[in-house]
This record gives C-alpha cells, structure tokens and sequence, in this order.
C-alpha cells in the first residue's frame, strides 16, 4: 500500500464502508484476499468509531461454570468431553456450583456463563430446578446453553423448543451463548462435527430463542477446514437472521485450537488471521453492535492490537474456562490487566452488564 | 486511501506525513508527537510508507545459531537474570572453552546456518587469548557461517583484558573470524537509566566511543533500544536520535533492534509485560526516526510471533531468524508457549501477511536459492541472557 488509492475492488469497497453501505458477499471475499493489514484496520476502526464513538472498550465481569464434561457429540475439534459412562467425566454438585457463584458474586461479578456437554442423564427438571435455585440465592445474569444444549434437551425431555426455551426462561435463563455455531455451513459441520446439530437448526433455534426475548451472542469457529468464502457465508447467514430477528447483541470470532483434538494436523491459526478475520466481521455485521474478542484463544498482545482491528468489548474477565484450556489455550486476563491494555491503546475501559449497558466508566484518564 | 488521509489529518500527523513524502529528516518533537499519538494505525501507515521505500514487500530472515559462552558477568544489571555474579557459590555459572563452543556449533553441521551470533556476560579472568581462540575454534567448525559476536559491552572487556586499544584488536578480531557485531548493550542512552539499572556497565559515552572504532575498523554493527521498564517517551526519542547521528557519522549500522523488556525473574518482576501495542509501536517509532537505517527487526522470540507477523506492516523489515531452544525470554503473551519456528513456519508467517520473504546472511546480503528444509535450522546453544544486556541481537 504505497501513497495511492486502492484500486479496483478495493477501491470500490473503501467507498461503500465510508458512506456506510452495506458489503456483499463478494466484498467479504475481497477483503480477505486482497486488503492488507494496514487497510483492514483503518476500516474497521472506522466503523467501531461509528458505533462506539466514546471509544469506550467494554467488558464484564464474569466467570464459566462448565457444569458437565459428559457428551457423546465427539467434535472433532474438541478435548474437553468424555463419553458417558467414560472414566473422567462429571457433573458438578449443586454446592460446587453455588460455590463457584458465590466467588464471583463476592468479586463484584454479575455474569456466569453455564455451559457443558450433551449429558443424556440431565433434562429440563434438571436445569429449571438449578436456574430457579441459582436466582433464589444470588443476583447474577445467567447466560447460559448454547443452542447445541438446548436443542438436545428439548429433545430428551420431549419438548418443542419453543416450550423448552420458554420454561428455561421462566426458570432464569437471561440470554444464550453463541457457542457452537463453529462455521454456519453444513459442508464445514459435516467434517468437523458429522454428529452435531445442522446450521439450520442452530439458527433455527436462536430465531425462536430472540422470538421469544431471549436474547444471544453468535460465534465463528474459524482455522479449521473452511475455505475463505464459506466464512463469508457464515457472516451472511448471521447478518440475515439478525435483520429478521435483531436479537444479536455481539459477534465473537475465535480461531480453532488444534492441540489435542482429532484434527492436529491442521496449522495454527496466526495473528494476522485473526485480526483480519475480526476486522472483516466488524465491516460485515453491520446490523450487530459488538465485536468481542477472544482472549482466551489469542492473548493479550494480539487481544489488544484487536481493539484496532474493530473490537469494541473484552467480553468476560475470566476466572474459569475449562474448554479452551484443555485444547491448550490457557490465557487468563485479570481485571487490572485488562483495563491496563485498554488504557495503553489510547481508549477508555467501561464495566457493562450482559446487556452490553455500561455500569461504570473507568475514572483515571487514558494514558496513550 | 482516503480513510487513512483522514486518519492522519484527526491524528493531527499530516505534517509529519508530509515530510516523509519529501523525503524530510523527523526532529524530536515529531517523535513525541508520534509517541503520544494514539492512533496506532495511523502510526503504523507511516512508518509502512518508510518500510516500503527502503525494502518493499522484501522480508529478511536468517538460519542463525546462537552460542553464549559465558554466563558469567561483573554488571549486575537489574533487568538481568542470566547472568551468574563472579564470586556467586550457586553453581549456575559457566563457561565454554573454545572447543566445547565449536563442538556445539559441529552439532548443526547438517543445518544450513549462515550466522553465528555469539554473546555473553562480562566475565573478567577470561585472557584476550580466549577470545581469538574461540573465534578461530567456531570459524574452523563451521567455515561456511559468519560470525556475529561480541557487544560493544563485551568488546570493551576484551580490549581491558588485551591491554590494547580497540584499534589494535579488532583487525586480530577480524582476521579471527568476526565478520559483524550484534547491537545490544545499548539499553536506554540516558544517565538516569544507566544508573539505576546498569551503573556497572560501560556508560552511553563508552557505547558510542567502541562503536565507532569497530565501524572504523569496517566491521558492521547493530543498534539496540531496551524498552518496557523505567524509560520515557523523552528519553526513548533522544536514544533514536543519538543512534541517528552516529550513523550520519560512520555509516557502520546495518539494523535496529528494539529490544522489549521482559520483567521475569529479574529485579524489576513488579513490571508488567510489554503490550503488543507497545511492541508495535517501538517498531514504528525506530522506522520512522532512524531514516538512515537500512532496516528494522522484529525480534519474534521477544514480542511473540504473531506480533512480529504484523509489525512487517508497522516498519520491520526483518524477522530474525528460526531459532530455537532460546532461553531468553518467555515471551509471555504467546498463543503458545513454544520458542522454535521452523523455516517452512517462519516463510508461512512472512508470505501470509503479503510479504516477499529473503533468506539472509549476516550483512544482509540474500542467500541465493533459499531453501525451506530443515526444521528448526537456527538453534541456541548454552544459556543467553534475557532482554538484552549480554544477548541482544
């Protein structure tokens, strides 16, 4: 990129992301082909500014409850799970989860995120009884199941999802997790996760969820097998369902942790494909408020170089991940360091709660 | 780019922008201004225009092998924990002799490695003997590699040791098998700094004063910044511009190494570790005010290897090499904690960004067909000292 104007395809799409016009497929395929780093960041700073003009960088404090590790699934993809019945696996006592609660909840904590396997012993009387306990006993948001889990106890507690959702709900459940959307495209979900839910049923299943006024993150599993144009689809089809629905409050793109699972010989992804994934998100999803990133999986250094990649929040402070730390990712960012690193790149940390309203804003001045 | 124009113009930087386009020198108050700049990109997008026009898309890397021969060190340095003190009973300290060095660098003999870079501690009973041994010892295991050794630190030690002046040695140095010097050593070049951190070691006058002697003697160095612990922006920019005016003066550096500190297990371990916009950011900076250096490195093994991937597009030109079994730094803030890049991995790395990858050897001269086999071709031998001090680059 020397002093000139990008021309051709570039060009054109430089236009259309300045005058805050919609990005086509085709788009989506050039950025990622054609745009350097330098170009992508402009952009999508460009496009955070707009919607987060206060150059406010948000984040909650938070932590996960992986309250099984029994699935019968096997992702390809995945180390955490055991199979029912296999030596390791567990369920956590209703005391071990209040406890978990109860340390984040003495923190100034306000989030868990309740996620685990596809355990056929545990079904809706199971989960409307631990929701109901947990609201009885503390002030916490609870986002929890990702579509994969609710689909999947629907179905053992013989249930339409619809029904399943609205008595989760009545039992506490806030919001969902955008796990396991992996890559919203059946050819990539046959090769890494033959037995998991269809992309269809997992957007299915968020539509009836924001239907109904639960609200839900979406994610991107990138840096498996997935070519550069079905990521593009998998931004389409979460951008569509988020015209119909508006029920998306953030879009988190993580890459794929080859260590341990059944694809190790796929490569790492790097830092540069993560940044420019993030930042094509960001110019894609127009119609989706937050750009998370993913600590866990790219650490702070690169973690932080995405708040000029497009990312606008930090998502949780973490206490817990059990998932990614068995694929071997194993960062944890304290709350100090986190607003440190916010800080150091010129913005301005704020506190918000799981509907991405802020609590507080950070009081000491930035330091560039 | 229109977006970036308009970047550069909100950052209030269009005047900095400018001069590079007329090819202007930066002054001291551009490099605050860019230090106290927040916008990253906007940072980034020049210190890109000043890459591209010194190397284009070209990326230099090298197959290096690494040799501390000593540990030990009279400096004390604080923001050092390699270094075993002379008197020290813990049984940490070592030195290689002459022919234990070269049967370490006759370990990789199946490697194509074409530069030995070969620093250590200020160790005062070794003879000025030893070190024309150990120089003729690696030279004649591996007489196809150049030899990059000695600190301008160290380079003072062998002169006290030989009783001679710079000038005298450093033809016997040469006729030895040194071919360039490494940069480190530097630190920060303010008196505030070296006495609170490195008070033993030769202070900025003496670096300047051995520098110049070994470009005299037309043996090639480079320069160093050690960042990320008690310096100032102030002090940061009159480094770059003292580094700036020896070069105007003999021509002799051939590379800019910003060095990020890593506060492990040293005296300073209170500190926080570098950011990755911190790691950009000196990148950047060195471009941008070093105009009369032909390039920049992003040291990977300290700013991780993602980081050094993007920061070819924040003014490095260079990515060091693939070496491995490096116990410098633990480059926290990896998304892994290995420290080997194969070739194959490192030409990945450099090629994915859109940058043209050349294999070189010690004075940048390109290998000719660069070759991707071999795993990790550049490995380090014995135990090199963290951030800087005895190890940089």
């Amino acid at each position: 990129m020397a002093e000139g104007f990008p021309d051709g395809r570039l060009a054109d799409i430089e236009e259309k992301v300045l005058r805050g016009e919609r990005l086509s497929f085709a788009d989506g395929v050039g950025l990622f082909r054609e745009a350097n780093p330098l170009q992508l960041s402009s952009w999508a700073n460009l496009v955070r500014r707009r919607l987060h003009p206060d150059d406010l960088v948000t984040y909650v404090i938070g932590r996960n409850i992986n309250y099984t590790n029994v699935c019968w699934v096997q992702c390809r993809f995945c180390s955490f799970y055991r199979l029912p019945g296999a030596e390791g696996g567990y369920v956590l006592s209703r005391e071990a989860i209040f406890g978990k609660i109860q340390e984040l909840v003495d923190l100034g904590g306000i989030e868990i995120l309740i996620q685990g396997g596809l355990n056929p012993a545990l079904k809706i009387d199971y989960f409307e009884e631990l929701f109901r306990a947990i609201k009885a006993h503390f002030p916490v948001h609870i986002h929890g199941l990702s579509p994969v889990e609710i689909i999947y106890l629907a179905k053992i507690s013989h249930l339409d999802e619809q029904e399943c959702l609205m008595r989760l709900h009545a039992a506490g459940l806030d919001s969902i997790p955008g796990a396991g959307a992996e890559m919203l495209v059946e050819e990539v979900r046959e090769q890494i996760a033959p037995y998991k839910n269809s992309a269809a049923a997992w957007l299915d299943l968020m539509r009836t969820a924001h239907r109904l006024g639960i609200p839900s993150t979406v994610t991107m599993m990138y840096g498996s097998v997935e070519t550069i144009e079905q990521r593009v689809e998998h931004l389409l089809a979460v951008r569509d369902l988020q015209d119909e629905t508006g029920g998306f409050r953030a879009f988190i793109p993580w890459s794929f942790q080859p260590e341990g699972t059944h694809l190790p010989n796929v490569k790492r992804a790097s830092g540069f494909d993560y940044l420019r994934t993030v930042a094509i998100s960001r110019l894609m999803l127009d119609n989706i408020p937050n750009i998370q990133a993913s600590w866990l999986t790219q650490g702070p250094k690169i973690g932080q170089i995405a708040l000029q990649y497009g990312v606008n929040d930090m998502g949780s402070t973490v206490i817990e991940e059990n998932v990614v730390t068995a694929e071997g990712a194993v960062f944890m960012v304290p709350l100090a360091e986190i607003e440190r690193l916010i800080k150091d790149a010129g913005l301005c940390p704020a506190r918000r709660n799981t509907r991405y309203e802020i609590l507080t804003v950070s009081t000491l001045a930035r330091s560039a | 780019m229109r977006s970036i124009l308009d970047q550069l113009r909100q950052a209030g930087l269009d005047r900095i922008h400018a001069k590079l386009l007329e090819g202007r020198r930066l002054t001291f108050d551009d490099g605050m201004r860019l230090y106290q700049t927040p916008d990253l990109t906007a940072v980034g997008y020049l210190a890109n225009l000043a890459r591209e026009r010194k190397s284009g898309a070209r990326t230099y890397f090298v197959r290096n092998l690494h040799v501390n021969y000593t540990n030990i060190c009279n400096k004390l340095c604080k923001f050092c924990s390699f270094y075993a003190a002379p008197n020290s009973t813990d049984g940490r300290g070592y030195v290689l002799s002459p022919e234990e060095a070269a049967a370490r660098v006759a370990k990789y003999s199946g490697e194509p490695i074409r530069e030995i870079h070969m620093v250590a501690g200020i160790n005062p009973k070794l003879p000025y003997q030893y070190y024309l041994d150990l120089l003729r010892a690696v030279k004649a295991a591996r007489p196809d590699a150049q030899i990059k050794a000695f600190t301008m630190i160290e380079l003072a030690q062998i002169a006290r040791a030989a009783k001679r002046s710079l000038a005298e040695i450093l033809p016997e140095l040469r006729a030895a098998g040194l071919t360039a010097c490494p940069g480190g050593g530097a630190e920060v070049f303010s008196d505030r700094v070296h006495e609170e951190l490195f008070r033993a070691k030769l202070d900025n006058q003496g670096w300047f004063d051995v520098a110049r002697a070994v470009h005299a003697a037309g043996i090639p160095s480079n320069a160093t910044l050690l960042y990320g612990h008690i310096e100032t922006q102030e002090e940061k920019v009159r480094h770059l511009l003292h580094i700036r005016e020896l070069q105007d003066e003999t021509g002799g550096f051939m590379c800019f190494v910003p060095l990020a500190f890593d506060p492990g297990r040293t005296e300073l371990s209170h500190l926080p570790v570098t950011t990755g916009y911190a790691n950009l950011r000196e990148i950047a900076m060195a471009r941008l005010l070093l105009d009369n250096f032909p390039h920049v490195k992003a040291f990977w093994i300290m700013i991780t290897p993602a980081v050094a991937q993007m920061a070819l597009w924040y003014g490095a030109d260079d990515i060091d090499g693939t070496v491995s079994h490096y116990e410098i730094t633990h480059a926290l803030g990896t998304t892994s904690h290995r420290q080997v890049l194969g070739t194959a991995e490192l030409l990945d790395l450099i090629a994915e960004v859109g940058r043209e990858p050349v294999e070189r050897d010690a004075l940048y001269n390109p290998v000719e067909e660069p070759t991707a086999t071999g795993t990790g071709s550049a490995v380090a031998v014995g135990y090199p000292c963290r951030a800087s001090g005895a190890g940089g680059c």
